[in-house]
């Protein structure tokens, strides 16, 4: 009976226009899983048995990619909640906090994955340093993994300031006062003042769009925590799933 | 890969030019493969990947119960915390602030660790070591990797527990509401050292800085190639130079760092434009 039923449903035209093939139960249907899904078919069809062995990559660049799929899902639900205006954001986390149902736990995933992240970045790449994997053919691919991490670093430190509480105005005030240092192009760094630079036109003023952390500056580092760096990240994510699959597995993968 | 199976089983015929390999069970077709080599990728690693996302998810959901994200009071202008402290993954560069200024320890050098990361597998030239875990056959690289993260963990974790009021050393058991005295400790540059020592006029002491400041990375850049050949002749000049800048100026930090804490120099060149 049940048999039946189900033999019914998978032969409707609407059925199989979304499933092209079975329940990847045989062979040819778990080639046809992998390769005609887009989520799976950053994968090989076939695997070496050795590469199901974790004590190679640990998961490690697995793990870093779904704590960033997780920051962008509770990034998201947060973001319903929250305004970018510094008479509001403080509030708005505190109606977070306080007030929305499931708002601390989303907050708090949040927050301990981007740290999660953080770290997990750090665990791929010494995991691929000790392996050798970033030798030839693959030394582009860990320059854009490069880019991954200080892209993740950036995206944290942006995302600090949004609670708009003291924690994350003075992280932010002080972390802006450093490009105020850069050479040439920073109010007070070496050659910044011979080269006419003032603190209306440094590099500071442009990353806070004023002489101090403001609601300019809160406007920018929420644009940049929100769409810009996920972007930028995804493209390069894509570049670095792509190569890996172009230059090939270092290890017994 | 010769099979011996291959050739018990099916001996080429030395007429023809192609032959019978193996007979394999399966129903898809196996293409310059070792037999038995793979498996399919569903179920075997995706479910290995469902599995880790699992955990991880679990793991967070548990930690969140006990640690809550930190929210301070409203932002204030006014009002500087003290100490003020920089997310925990920029402590390291924070606390290299006590060693340098803030152009090269905030700017500079973040910048010199990116790139000095990025260009790695362009000068590490050793041919050995990819695919498994080794020290004994890189030893120098792996040396660099761990220097470098070993400075950037310890000032991490000096940064987080050793550092209190006016980020001043507060050791687990000091007073950390008491402020210290900064007075007990005269930071001076290291020409005014040399004027004390030598009797020598402060323009004489700066010289001698300056060439000791030149002769560390010229010394650093001459000693390798002249009594390390091999090393360089398997970089070439290029790969070489490049690598050994940073490599004398990661070396620096940790040089500057310990002649900061034990010596309390603060600068060893003075210039009208930079102090390093």
């Amino acid at each position: 009976m049940l048999e039946k039923m189900k033999e019914k449903v998978v032969q409707t035209q609407l059925f199989k226009s979304v499933f092209r093939h079975g329940y990847p139960d045989n062979e040819l249907n778990q080639a046809y899983v992998v390769f005609s899904n887009i989520f799976l078919h950053i994968h090989p069809v076939k695997v070496r048995r050795s590469a199901l062995r974790m004590r190679y990559t640990f998961c490690l660049g697995g793990i870093t990619l779904f704590l960033f799929i997780m920051l962008a899902v509770t990034g998201i639900w947060l973001m319903f909640y929250y305004t970018p205006y510094t008479g509001l954001a403080y509030k708005n986390i505190k109606d977070i906090q306080f007030v929305i149902f499931g708002g601390n736990l989303m907050r708090d995933l949040h927050r301990f994955a981007a740290h999660g992240m953080v770290l997990f970045v750090w665990l791929h790449m010494t995991r691929v340093f000790l392996t050798g994997a970033y030798k030839a053919p693959r030394e582009f691919n860990w320059v854009v993994g490069v880019v991954l991490l200080v892209n993740t670093l950036i995206l944290s430190w942006t995302g600090y300031l949004l609670p708009w509480d003291q924690l994350a105005y003075w992280a932010v005030t002080v972390g802006t006062k450093m490009a105020s240092y850069t050479p040439f192009i920073g109010q007070n760094g070496p050659w910044g003042a011979q080269l006419g630079v003032n603190p209306t036109n440094d590099l500071m003023f442009m990353m806070i769009g004023g002489t101090v952390v403001g609601q300019n500056a809160l406007i920018r580092f929420y644009v940049l925590h929100c769409v810009v760096l996920p972007l930028v990240v995804t493209v390069f994510l894509a570049v670095h799933f792509w190569r890996i699959r172009k230059d090939g597995f270092s290890g017994p993968l | 890969m010769e099979n011996k199976a291959v050739r018990e089983i099916f001996p080429r015929d030395a007429k023809k030019s192609y032959g019978l390999v193996e007979l394999m069970k399966g129903a898809s077709p196996i293409v310059r493969k070792e037999p038995e080599d793979t498996v399919y990728t569903w179920p075997n690693l995706i479910m290995i990947e469902l599995i880790c996302a699992l955990l991880v998810t679990a793991a967070l959901i548990l930690l969140v119960q006990f640690e809550h994200a930190p929210l301070r009071s409203l932002a204030d202008p006014s009002t500087t915390p003290n100490p003020m402290r920089a997310p925990w993954y920029f402590l390291g560069l924070q606390e290299i602030l006590v060693y340098f200024d803030p152009w090269y320890a905030g700017v500079v050098l973040p910048g010199m660790i990116i790139v000095g990361l990025m260009i790695f597998p362009y000068v590490d030239t050793n041919p050995k070591g990819v695919g498994y875990y080794t020290y004994s056959e890189r030893k120098f690289a792996v040396f660099n990797y761990s220097f470098g993260f070993a400075l950037w963990w310890i000032t991490i974790v000096i940064g987080t527990y050793l550092r209190g009021l006016d980020w001043q050393w507060y050791w687990p058991w000091s007073d950390k509401l008491a402020h210290m005295n900064p007075a007990l400790v005269t930071l001076v540059p290291l020409h005014i050292v040399f004027v004390n020592l030598l009797h020598v006029s402060k323009d004489v002491a700066k010289g001698f800085c300056d060439i000791i400041f030149l002769g560390y990375f010229a010394v650093g850049m001459l000693i390798p190639y002249f009594f390390m050949r091999k090393f360089y002749d398997s970089m070439g000049a290029g790969r070489y130079i490049t690598f050994m800048i940073f490599f004398l100026s990661m070396m620096g930090v940790g040089l500057k760092i310990i002649l900061r804490l034990l010596f309390n120099i603060k600068y060893i060149v003075v210039t009208p434009w930079i102090n390093v």
